[in-house]
């Protein structure tokens, strides 16, 4: 399944690329890509556990930029 | 300005008001002699100066911390803190000069240029988002005799959509009823309305102006047209060019570059005795300042953005970076003929009548006696004619193949065909300007006059190929699968440099490789197509552009740039936004880099200050980005 999320807080393109380097990174995510101009995340991962990805996915974002804020 | 860069805000001018008091206090107060000392003094104005530093910048010294310890060591706050917390501890050097006020002075315009720059991002996302403001938020559906109204997304293949004026058509579909002007400015940015009725098929993301409309959904609104244009769109950033590589390798290299001369420059002169430590410390931290490649990393993609953005509102859809990139650099653009250059249908394009007769006298005629042919050249002279056809008139239609057809209309006998059947004496006959099939009619067996059919260059062919010999490309070739006779007269017409005929589909791409190979070492090349039949063609060219592709998926899909407008001149309009994008970018490259590298050399033979170093890193960031934003406006390229 493959999802776009708003995502907010975000100030640099740099920190954009950098965010994703470390979302790809994480258990169950098959594809992420974070769009700086359009504040938009693609999350790609399996249907079953897309909720639980997504829970690790906004957490480590939470870790890495504390401002960041990911809209369900 | 949102809730959190208003507070931000604030804070600034708080920290900025203190810093001026503080500024003040210490510039007019006796310090020295109320605290008993010059040392006194000093820690003094340390301790002041400590205040409006620590309002303006307490976030970036906590971020700086924690990048500190997750070894993130070239992030932009963690040098920043580096190069501020260094001008405070100068303090503590015995020889040194207070550089306390600079210090915190760096600190408040580092903070107003990133609060300057977050505001600059967020207004060029709006600007974007308007752009892109095409999307339906809703749709109108018809559920058990009931209208619901759902999210475009809910809505499945069958289902009936309702669409009143004003509102914009949710998914592509077909109507079912009503009628109505359609206002399809938001794909094509052409604000030419278009008609539509029972029958017509309807495209997503267009406006119903006038009328009332029962759509039946043919594909679900996310493979609609106005979501797969989005899509493209906003993927398109995802195709970097090279120059945005370039900056993104650069900026990797840069900042650990400057970092380490900073630190070499801090210590190796006093080491070999060439000044004071303090000095020397003082320019290290300057070069600290300057090291975040900032301005580049945001403001190149931006301007790719803008350029793509812009051009989708013009109805020109650009699918990556690399590839306006590369149509910047285009110098020889192939044309396909028919459906590109041409209109790809038969029309009347000449209508000469013979002394005695009128030309609406002739195509009425003529138009009657081809009431009942199926060939299209009956059907373009029937097409010409515009009113209806009385077939009551036509009577005794005789059709001899591949010469033409005669009947009686209106009492009177017509041919129209070859020359050999309408007359006995081919010296009376006109002679057709145009290039194009002609046919002859004769009324009562006089010769009457002669009408020539073609398939017409489009009317802004011309201009287009003289527009892009001015925007300075080379060559402008065109290729065909018709006859040279044909192909050579509409090169010759539009002003083609080079025309090549008689190919296959096979053929164009042998044709177009050659052509490339010719080419190399000097610009790209580009292939301009209907993306019907000449899907590989468009894949191999530099730069593939099918056009006319409204509702098309399949050139969509082949090519790298889409024009949504039937019109050749819309090649000229790509091809000027990617230069004046490819410009913007030259130009802040130029610009961000000469600035830094201007205060890099000043800093070292210690003439830059930090107040200037504060300009190099954020106001050069903002200025930059100002100029990228115009990669907006493309409206004074439309023309």
């Amino acid at each position: 399944m493959r999802k776009a999320f708003k995502i907010l807080g975000i100030d640099c393109a740099n920190c954009a690329a950098k965010l994703e380097d470390a979302l790809k990174k994480i258990d169950g995510v098959q594809d992420v890509k974070i769009n700086f101009f359009m504040e938009k995340l693609t999350l790609q991962a399996n249907d079953d556990d897309f909720d639980d990805v997504l829970e690790r996915v906004e957490n480590a974002a939470l870790r890495f930029e504390p401002d960041c804020e990911i809209v369900r | 300005m949102n809730k959190k860069q208003t507070r931000w805000r604030n804070r600034i001018i708080l920290a900025l008001v203190l810093f001026v008091i503080v500024m003040a206090v210490t510039e007019l107060l006796p310090l020295a002699s109320l605290l008993g000392g010059d040392r006194q003094a000093v820690y003094a104005e340390f301790v002041l100066f400590l205040i409006p530093y620590l309002i303006a910048g307490y976030d970036v010294l906590g971020e700086a911390a924690r990048n500190f310890v997750r070894g993130r060591a070239f992030d932009e706050s963690l040098l920043m803190s580096i190069a501020t917390i260094g001008a405070f501890a100068l303090v503590f050097f015995p020889d040194s000069s207070p550089h306390m006020a600079e210090g915190a002075a760096v600190m408040l315009f580092y903070q107003v240029g990133e609060l300057f720059q977050s505001y600059a991002v967020g207004k060029s996302r709006k600007s974007i988002a308007s752009m892109m403001d095409i999307a339906p938020e809703f749709a109108n559906v018809q559920r058990n005799g009931e209208i619901v109204e759902v999210s475009p997304e809910e809505v499945s293949v069958g289902d009936l959509v309702i669409v009143k004026p004003g509102e914009r058509i949710p998914v592509d579909g077909v109507v079912i009823e009503g009628a109505s002007q359609i206002d399809t400015s938001a794909l094509t940015g052409e604000s030419v309305p278009a008609r539509t009725e029972a029958g017509s098929r309807v495209i997503s993301g267009c406006i119903s102006m006038t009328g009332v409309l029962k759509i039946r959904a043919e594909k679900p609104y996310g493979e609609s047209t106005v979501s797969r244009i989005l899509e493209l769109v906003e993927n398109a950033s995802e195709k970097k060019a090279r120059t945005e590589n370039f900056i993104t390798r650069f900026a990797r290299i840069y900042t650990p570059a400057v970092t380490v001369s900073a630190l070499l420059l801090a210590v190796i002169p006093p080491l070999a005795g060439m000044g004071s430590w303090s000095d020397w410390a003082l320019r290290g931290l300057t070069f600290l300042v300057v090291s975040c490649p900032c301005a580049l990393v945001i403001s190149v993609p931006l301007s790719f953005f803008g350029g793509i953005g812009g051009a989708s509102r013009l109805g020109i859809l650009v699918k990556g970076s690399n590839y306006l990139e590369q149509l910047s650099k285009v110098d020889t653009v192939v044309f396909d003929k028919t459906g590109t250059l041409t209109s790809g249908n038969f029309s009347v394009t000449d209508i000469q009548a013979a002394e005695g007769f009128e030309t609406e006298r002739l195509l009425f005629m003529a138009a009657h006696a081809e009431a009942f042919s199926s060939h299209p050249i009956g059907a373009s002279i029937r097409e010409a004619y515009g009113s209806d056809i009385d077939e009551a008139l036509v009577s005794g239609v005789r059709e001899l193949a591949g010469h033409g057809v005669s009947a009686l209309v209106d009492g009177h006998a017509v041919s129209v065909g070859g020359e050999h059947l309408v007359a006995q004496k081919p010296e009376e006959h006109l002679h057709a300007e145009e290039f194009g099939t002609v046919v002859h009619v004769s009324i009562d067996g006089r010769y009457a006059g002669l009408i020539s059919i073609a398939d017409a260059p489009k009317s802004d062919s011309a201009q287009a190929i003289s527009d892009l010999h001015a925007e300075g490309v080379k060559r402008c070739i065109l290729l065909s699968g018709d006859r040279e006779s044909v192909a050579e007269r509409v090169g010759k017409a539009l002003g083609i440099d080079e025309v090549h005929a008689r190919l296959l589909p096979a053929d164009k791409v042998d044709k177009l490789e050659a052509i490339m190979a010719d080419n190399i070492g000097a610009g790209k090349v580009a292939f301009v197509g209907d993306g019907i039949n000449d899907a590989p063609v468009l894949m191999r060219a530099d730069v593939g552009v099918a056009m006319g592709a409204m509702g098309s998926d399949a050139a969509i899909e082949a090519a790298d740039v889409v024009l949504m407008n039937d019109k050749p001149s819309d090649i000229v309009r790509a091809i000027r936004i990617s230069r004046k994008t490819m410009s913007i970018v030259l130009q802040n490259i130029v610009f961000a880099l000469g600035v830094k590298a201007l205060i890099l050399i000043l800093a070292a033979v210690g003439v830059a200050n930090m107040w200037l170093a504060v300009f190099g890193d954020v106001g050069v960031a903002f200025i930059a980005i100002l100029n990228a934003m115009r990669c907006l406006d493309v409206r004074k390229l439309a023309n």
